[in-house]
């Protein structure tokens, strides 16, 4: 074997798997060693024991002759918001530490199903909330590009673990950018596919009409297989979109009409928003306006990238996403208020934490909030129970809905003229850890170029484009039209053909 | 609606809201059952119990019967309604918040036509919304703890808003049990008021005459048409005196004690929650093509009202009886297959609302469990109207038909020598025999006391043991006293 496992991806794991090159048991034993090396606070739970007998029944299965799946007996993790049946699944929060859910989601059950072995769950910032995986309880995580870093958030356990090298994939979800971001600043693939692709059955709810579940790897194809095995129609999720199963991998694949060996992507227009690549203003705060803009060196290795995609065939042109800086606010009102309802069940009656003294109900209720959440998380509470509260409903949450209906019709004023929109995951690499402490606001500012996605419905990824300050990884975002996860997974496919970034690691990875 | 008679000079004004269990075997957003009286906690999933990750699933059973209430009363089903959360912590509330429907409710507007006093009454519908019920919170057997019990959370609710339309007591429980006859009558709803199937809370305030509305205060949680009415009328006389002593009405929720006859405020208008009420993003908008509500308007049953008024046209009922055999569908069944297998639908009718109605009533029974078959009523029937039967063997036959449940009403007539004697010979004897002994009472009858001839019929009745035919007889003593 000339690469060592952990350096293979999924695919890669598959076929040699497939091959009998290498045993399930094998590839496990290999991560589960240098898991249990990891200083990086990725994992908040090894199942090293459940991982081993997984393994075994996988190469059980395969040594009698069964047909397997490109996926069987590949070893993945899961973000700890994804409920599972054998695992603890807290969320990241006090409040539910030593939580057993007696379900898996239904994501977490089809990679079962499709025969990955599960080596544990994934540290994340408190039910999803937070973009540095800061504001988990149980610590944060380090970026193995530079230790001193954040890996971004929420789903900093999975890219952590996928950039060095624990795993060749994990999920995650995104309800603002919480796979892309991270994506981008640990130097991997993340794809958040379009809202109802993924069913979100067994997903700690953050914000309903924003979660969505998807993978993160190490490049396009290892995303593709991996979606595939996620997504489909859940009769359980009454949001999950009723479409036949995808075959990701193969719309990857596929060859484009007019195009060539040199230009696989002839004939595809990609958009880039004017507001996304010029410097960017955003309002502080209200009748103040404040000029911030992306550092130089996300937007030139953001240049870079798109002359790439020009050489191999692509049209790069100009649209407009006028309402881009409005998504900042509109997130930030919707998405608190559908959490504050959402959290309003950890009240330490059924399950979780409850305060060990209280007189009463009420005080039984508020002691074992405040002692169960933490700040960010209250923080969110408080603002998405404020822009709910009777005379500022309509003048918050009633005008945000309304707000992120013409984001998402801006979105459909880009696709008249493009296939894919793209542009820069965030407006800089990844900061040092305490870097944002005294400022929340300035991490909600960094969300500006996930956002708009998130509150369209639109499929988004990131993939490593080059690299910035510090020597850090910079990811270029890919946006598709309504369920054209194929589309964004063959370009960003023809790219990684072309260039090597999604291969680099990080020296802790070697 | 015609104003009711003031109350010290003050006009009652009622709106009811009312809230009907529908019949679904599962909840309205899970797959757990709806079974009352199970063991505390056994019937409530992991959806139920708002465990993390879970989601709600809308149960089209429960929408099926709230689109044919809403055409049973005339109402629009809405194309498009939404489910909203309305937010507050209680421990039986499992997610902290219900999902239930604000802005746009599945029906909108609609009425009840009901009697009251001889006079039709209609009361107009604001609207009916589909909504989850909460668990139950025990406060007794747990040393000082309270017990949680979930069975009931998630169970599917219509809840029936009116107008504020009522303007006495009697006209509220008049529309309530018209309501309650009709949301049984459609199958939506078993109507069982003890075990909380069906509730209302009662809207209530009183004003002079021709000012604007009162403040209303809110009665919640009747169970019981007697108590709705006690609730009420308590409820106005208190209203009145604090007028009367120069005092206001607060907004307050209330609520009523049987035992005391009184209403007692819950909370007042200043603890009344921000529900913080928004559309469920776990929920799309319920959207009902018109192909689902033809379906279900294809499998509506004839509706009371129609009914009555073809037992008036079509059986010759007087209205008030027709009304009397539409009290509920069972019951409309019955005298359906009573009249059917007798064809003499006066004499079933009279039957069901004397003897019948009688034992059901004495048993606390519905008429779902009368011991005697509409078959064996009508049986029953077909003797009296041929004369075999007096009215007082009926009752004798009728007593062993209920209480030893039996069917065979020729045999117990044989048995318990019932029938009555029609035989022209056989009557003419005992008619001679009770002339020749009763010679002073038929020269009184002779001499023109008309009470002498009761006299005699009355002792032919004796020596037949009851099973002369009372017209024949009387026929034949007239035709021999000539």
């Amino acid at each position: 074997m000339t690469v060592s496992l952990h350096e293979m991806g999924v695919a890669a794991l598959g076929r040699a798997l497939a091959a009998r090159e290498v045993s399930s048991v094998e590839v496990t034993e290999h991560l589960l060693a240098r898991i249990a090396g990891e200083k990086l606070g990725a994992f908040l739970h090894v199942a090293a024991d459940t991982a081993r007998a997984q393994a075994q029944a996988i190469d059980a299965r395969r040594a009698a002759g069964q047909a397997l799946g490109p996926l069987a007996g590949v070893p993945i993790a899961h973000k700890d918001i994804f409920v599972t049946a054998g695992m603890p699944s807290t969320a990241g929060s006090k409040m539910l530490a030593g939580y057993a859910s007696p379900f898996d989601a239904t994501v977490v059950a089809r990679l079962t199903a499709a025969g990955v072995v599960s080596l544990g769950k994934l540290n994340c910032d408190e039910f999803a909330m937070g973009s540095a995986n800061e504001n988990s309880a149980y610590g944060p995580v380090r970026n193995p590009w530079d230790l001193s870093r954040v890996p971004g958030g929420s789903s900093g356990g999975s890219a952590a673990a996928v950039a060095a090298r624990l795993l060749p994939a994990a999920t995650g979800t995104d309800t603002g950018g919480s796979i892309r971001q991270p994506a981008s600043f640990s130097g991997i693939t993340g794809i958040k596919p379009t809202y109802g692709v993924c069913s979100r059955y067994g997903l700690v709810a953050f914000a309903s009409s924003l979660d969505q579940a998807g993978p993160l790897a190490r490049s396009a194809e290892d995303c593709a297989l991996m979606l595939s095995a996620m997504s489909g129609f859940d009769e359980r999720d009454s949001t999950s979109a009723q479409r036949p199963p995808q075959d990701f991998h193969a719309q990857l694949l596929v060859r484009r009409d007019g195009a060539s060996a040199a230009k696989p992507l002839a004939g595809l227009r990609i958009g880039v928003p004017d507001e996304w690549m010029s410097a960017v203003t955003i309002a502080s705060e209200p009748g103040a306006a404040q000029t911030t803009g992306t550092s130089m060196d996300v937007t030139m290795a953001i240049a870079q990238a798109l002359k790439v995609f020009g050489s191999l065939g692509a049209e790069v042109k100009r649209v407009s996403l006028p309402r881009t800086e409005l998504s900042i606010p509109v997130y930030y009102i919707i998405a608190p208020a559908e959490a504050s309802s959402n959290l309003s069940r950890f009240d330490g009656v059924k399950f979780g934490h409850r305060a060990a003294e209280f007189t009463d109900l009420a005080e039984m209720y508020k002691k074992t909030r405040a002692e169960g959440f933490g700040a960010e998380v209250k923080r969110r509470i408080m603002i998405g129970t404020y822009v709910l509260s009777h005379g500022y409903y309509d003048a918050y949450y009633l005008q945000a809905q309304k707000l992120r209906r013409m984001i998402a019709d801006d979105f459909q004023q880009c696709f008249a003229q493009c296939d894919v929109i793209a542009g820069p995951v965030a407006p800089s690499v990844a900061w040092k850890l305490g870097a944002q402490d005294n400022d929340p606001v300035a991490a909600y500012l960094a969300d500006i170029f996930t956002l708009p996605a998130s509150l369209a419905g639109l499929p988004g990824m990131s993939i490593p484009a080059g690299f910035g300050e510090g020597a850090m990884p910079v990811g270029l975002q890919l946006i598709g039209n309504y369920f054209a996860e194929g589309t964004l997974l063959h370009a960003a496919h023809a790219f990684q053909q072309a260039t090597d970034f999604h291969l680099r690691a990080p020296g802790v990875a070697r | 609606m015609s104003a009711a008679a003031l109350i010290r000079g003050y006009e009652v004004v009622i709106g009811l809201e009312t809230h009907a269990q529908l019949s679904t075997a599962s909840k309205i957003f899970s797959g757990a059952s709806t079974a009352f009286g199970a063991a505390p906690n056994t019937q409530a999933c992991a959806v139920d119990l708002a465990l993390p990750g879970t989601l709600p699933v809308m149960n089209r059973g429960a929408v099926d019967r709230a689109i044919r209430f809403g055409l049973a009363v005339g109402a629009k089903v809405a194309p498009l309604s939404i489910f909203a959360r309305k937010n507050y912590f209680y421990p039986d509330l499992p997610k902290g918040y219900q999902i239930s429907q604000y802005e746009t409710p599945v029906v909108q507007g609609g009425s009840v036509d009901f009697m009251l006093g001889g006079a039709s009454k209609t009361v107009h519908l604001t609207r009916a919304h589909l909504e989850e019920d909460a668990g139950k919170s025990l406060h007794q057997d747990y040393h000082g703890q309270t017990g949680i019990d979930l069975n009931r959370a998630g169970t599917p609710l219509l809840e029936i808003v009116t107008e504020p339309d009522m303007r006495s007591s009697a006209e509220a429980v008049e529309y309530a049990k018209a309501l309650h006859t009709l949301v049984v009558w459609l199958g939506i709803c078993d109507g069982n008021m003890q075990e909380g199937s069906f509730r209302c809370d009662a809207n209530v305030s009183v004003r002079r005459p021709g000012l604007p509305f009162g403040t209303r205060r809110e009665i919640k949680n009747l169970n019981s048409f007697k108590f709705m009415q006690q609730a009420i009328d308590f409820e106005v006389q208190w209203q009145i005196d604090r007028l009367e002593d120069g005092l206001t009405i607060e907004q307050a929720t209330v609520l009523f004690d049987p035992d005391s006859g009184e209403t007692r405020a819950m909370r007042s208008k200043e603890d009344a929650h921000d529900y913080r009420y928004f559309p469920d993003p776990d929920l799309p908008p319920l959207v009902i093509a018109p192909e689902w509500i033809e379906r279900v308007r294809a499998g509506l049953p004839e509706l009371p009202g129609a009914m009555a008024a073809r037992f008036a046209r079509v059986d010759g009922l007087p209205v008030y009886d027709a009304a009397a055999m539409t009290q509920s569908l069972a019951f409309a069944r019955y005298y359906e297959a009573a009249r059917d297998a007798c064809g003499r639908p006066k004499l079933v009718a009279n039957w069901l609302m004397g003897e019948v109605a009688k034992r059901l009533n004495a048993a606390e029974r519905t008429i779902a469990a009368c011991p005697v078959a509409p078959a064996t009523l009508a049986e029953l029937v077909t003797r009296i109207d041929d004369g075999t039967l007096s009215n007082n063997g009926a009752r004798q036959v009728f007593e062993a038909l209920w209480s030893e449940q039996r069917s065979d009403v020729d045999a117990l007539i044989e048995a318990k020598g019932l029938k009555q004697i029609n035989d022209a010979g056989a009557l003419e004897a005992i008619v001679d025999q009770v002339i020749a002994a009763n010679t002073k009472s038929v020269d009184e009858y002779r001499a023109g006391k008309d009470k002498a001839f009761n006299a005699l019929v009355g002792q032919i009745m004796k020596s037949s043991q009851g099973k002369a035919n009372p017209a024949e007889a009387s026929a034949l003593l007239k035709h021999k006293l000539g």
